[in-house]
């Protein structure tokens, strides 16, 4: 195998030698191979978690004979049309394990990287905006102290201190508290993609893209490999991790998924001054904001509640989602809205994602990460390689099988969140 | 913005009137079904991406259920009809094949057979 360019180190130094040779230096973050006639594990889906599931089969197992196949460009679903919101103030247990260790990875991902993914732990809080949602918030406090994930409960007065632009009165939605996990908070979402697909393809794994898998070949009942638009790729273990597609993907393998694809939006308005250092969220009336370091606000709400792949969503959710919202951020009205777009979330009955072995031996699936996966890109490649390098889900992924709805033992967190970004 | 013929009453309904309610013809397993069979009427949806049958109801107008054949990858509506039905009906399916020439139905698989 031809050892793959290498991208460099980038640093302080490298920026000062680029800014005296007029940057005609820098060389290409990844390499863009044509693909091999198999690998020891293919990826499908150069979204976040396909690509972090690649990083830590390389970085935890030592397995570098990996591509990672994808049908447009790398980061280009959801990964990258995402509102980025970071936090891990789940209910359940299996839950808060991996989106804090999640969280945990993103605390140090840029040095590990070497890559600003620009993670700013700013710090995040859910409005309690009913009787219901205080007593729900304040449950999820007390089992985050005891999970070990550090969250409090928030006053209305502390509230308004760490969010001026808040109105406290009303008159639908008054706000009566809120929690807080001073650790959640946002990072770059394409910087993330980019980092991951740098640092696999210095590792030598081939990042395969405008290459759109099309067929999963299995023999007695064992993977084989895959059909592609580039050719037939062979391969001993295949991993899938392509969220709205999953069920397709599945198809494509034989057996069926507990997913439904649906379309969630995002919205942002033209930039404005810094007046907002923190994430709010809203989930009584599916709204939640941050302000970008742009000085764009970064708006997103609920789903669409039709089964859609178009990455288009309705417009009625867009309207009741600024609706909501400039109830409680009233200055919101005056703003113009530059862009909105949608993306296709890969929901389950009981809103957890799915890591788990399937019907098939040698397939492994990713999926189901819904409304809520962007947080979840460290912990889950990080679960996802050792379920793949192993053959059996480690402790982080136990909870996670498709046996669970077989089983009845759900992980439940549409109940805790509501709203699960 | 989706609209839809509910063909309870006749109202031409815009979504905002609409609530949907998931994959239709669901097969509703029996006393003899085993774990399986359970978990796979109650979880192991198609989720098309394509033509997609589905429950819609009438929230905000006759309050009635009724089905709709649907395109999931372009949003193309190919009719509505009554959920008193194992099948979608004959101009249903000539409707949808008439836009997707390419398309076959398959309940014979795992819908009841008419
Ligand atoms: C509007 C919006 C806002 C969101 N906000 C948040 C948030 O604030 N916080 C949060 O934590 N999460 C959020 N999410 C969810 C988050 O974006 C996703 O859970 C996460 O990005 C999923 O990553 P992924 O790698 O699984 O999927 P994706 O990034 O979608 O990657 C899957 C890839 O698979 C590829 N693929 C599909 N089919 C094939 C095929 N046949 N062959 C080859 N490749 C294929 C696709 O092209 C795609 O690139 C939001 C999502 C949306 C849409
Ligand atoms: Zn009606």
């Amino acid at each position: 195998m031809p050892a793959a360019p290498r991208s460099g180190r980038y640093s302080v130094f490298a920026i000062a030698r680029e800014a005296l040779r007029h940057h005609s230096g820098w060389t290409r973050a990844w390499a863009d191979p044509a693909p091999r006639d198999r690998y020891k594990v293919i990826v499908v889906g150069a979204g976040g978690h396909g690509l972090a599931t690649a990083y830590y089969l390389g970085k935890n197992f030592g397995i570098t004979d990996v591509a990672v196949i994808e049908k447009g460009w790398l980061g280009g679903g959801n990964t990258g049309r995402n509102t980025t919101i970071i936090r891990s103030n789940y209910l359940q247990d299996p839950s808060a394990a991996i989106y804090e260790k999640s969280r945990s990875l993103y605390e140090t991902l840029s040095q590990d990287l070497n890559y600003n993914i620009m993670f700013s732990p700013r710090g995040l809080i859910m409005l309690a905006q009913t009787e219901h949602e205080i007593r729900g918030y304040k449950r999820t406090v007390y089992a985050n102290n005891l999970q070990g994930v550090s969250t409090e409960w928030l006053d209305p007065q502390q509230l308004k201190a760490k969010v001026p632009i808040l109105n406290l009165d009303g008159p639908r939605y008054p706000v009566l508290g809120g929690l807080y996990q001073a650790r959640g908070g946002t990072a770059r979402h394409d910087a993330v993609a980019w980092g991951y697909a740098r640092a696999c393809s210095d590792m030598g794994m081939h990042i395969i893209q405008n290459c759109e898998v099309t067929g999963v070949r299995t023999e007695g009942g064992q993977v084989r490999g895959v059909t592609t638009s580039k050719g037939e790729i062979g391969c001993d273990k295949l991993a899938i991790v392509v969220a709205g597609h999953s069920s397709q993907l599945a198809e494509m393998a034989g057996f069926r998924l507990p997913i439904e694809s649906v379309a969630l939006q995002a919205l942002v308005s033209e930039p404005i001054k810094p007046c907002m250092d923190v994430v709010v969220m809203a989930n009584t009336v599916h709204g939640y904001l941050s302000q970008s370091d742009k000085g764009e606000m970064v708006i997103g709400g609920g789903t669409d509640g039709f089964n859609n792949f178009t990455q288009r969503g309705s417009w009625q959710h867009v309207e009741e989602t600024v609706r909501a919202l400039i109830e409680t951020f009233p200055m919101l009205s005056r703003l113009k809205m530059l862009r909105q777009w949608g993306g296709i979330v890969d929901m389950t009955g009981d809103r957890s994602p799915i890591l788990s072995t399937t019907p098939v031996g040698g397939i492994f699936v990713n999926c189901g990460w819904g409304t809520g996966g962007f947080k979840a890109i460290p912990g889950s490649g990080w679960a996802m390689a050792e379920l793949v390098a192993k053959g059996t889900p480690g402790p982080l992924a136990e909870g996670f099988g498709l046996n669970r709805f077989r089983e009845g033992r759900f992980i439940d967190e549409s109940v805790a969140a509501g709203v699960a970004h | 913005m989706l609209t839809l013929t509910c063909p309870c009453c006749g109202i031409r309904a815009e979504e905002t009137e609409l609530h949907p309610g998931g994959e239709a013809h669901l097969v509703r397993i029996g006393p003899e079904g085993d774990d399986a069979a359970f978990e796979s009427y109650l979880f192991a949806r198609r989720n098309v991406k394509g033509v997609h049958f589905e429950r819609w109801r009438h929230a905000y107008g006759c309050g009635k259920w009724f089905l709709a054949a649907r395109c999931t990858a372009t949003l193309q509506v190919f009719g509505t009809y009554s959920a008193q039905t194992t099948h979608p009906p004959a101009e249903i399916v000539d409707a949808i094949r008439a836009a997707r020439p390419d398309w076959t139905p398959d309940w014979t698989s795992d819908w009841t057979t008419p």
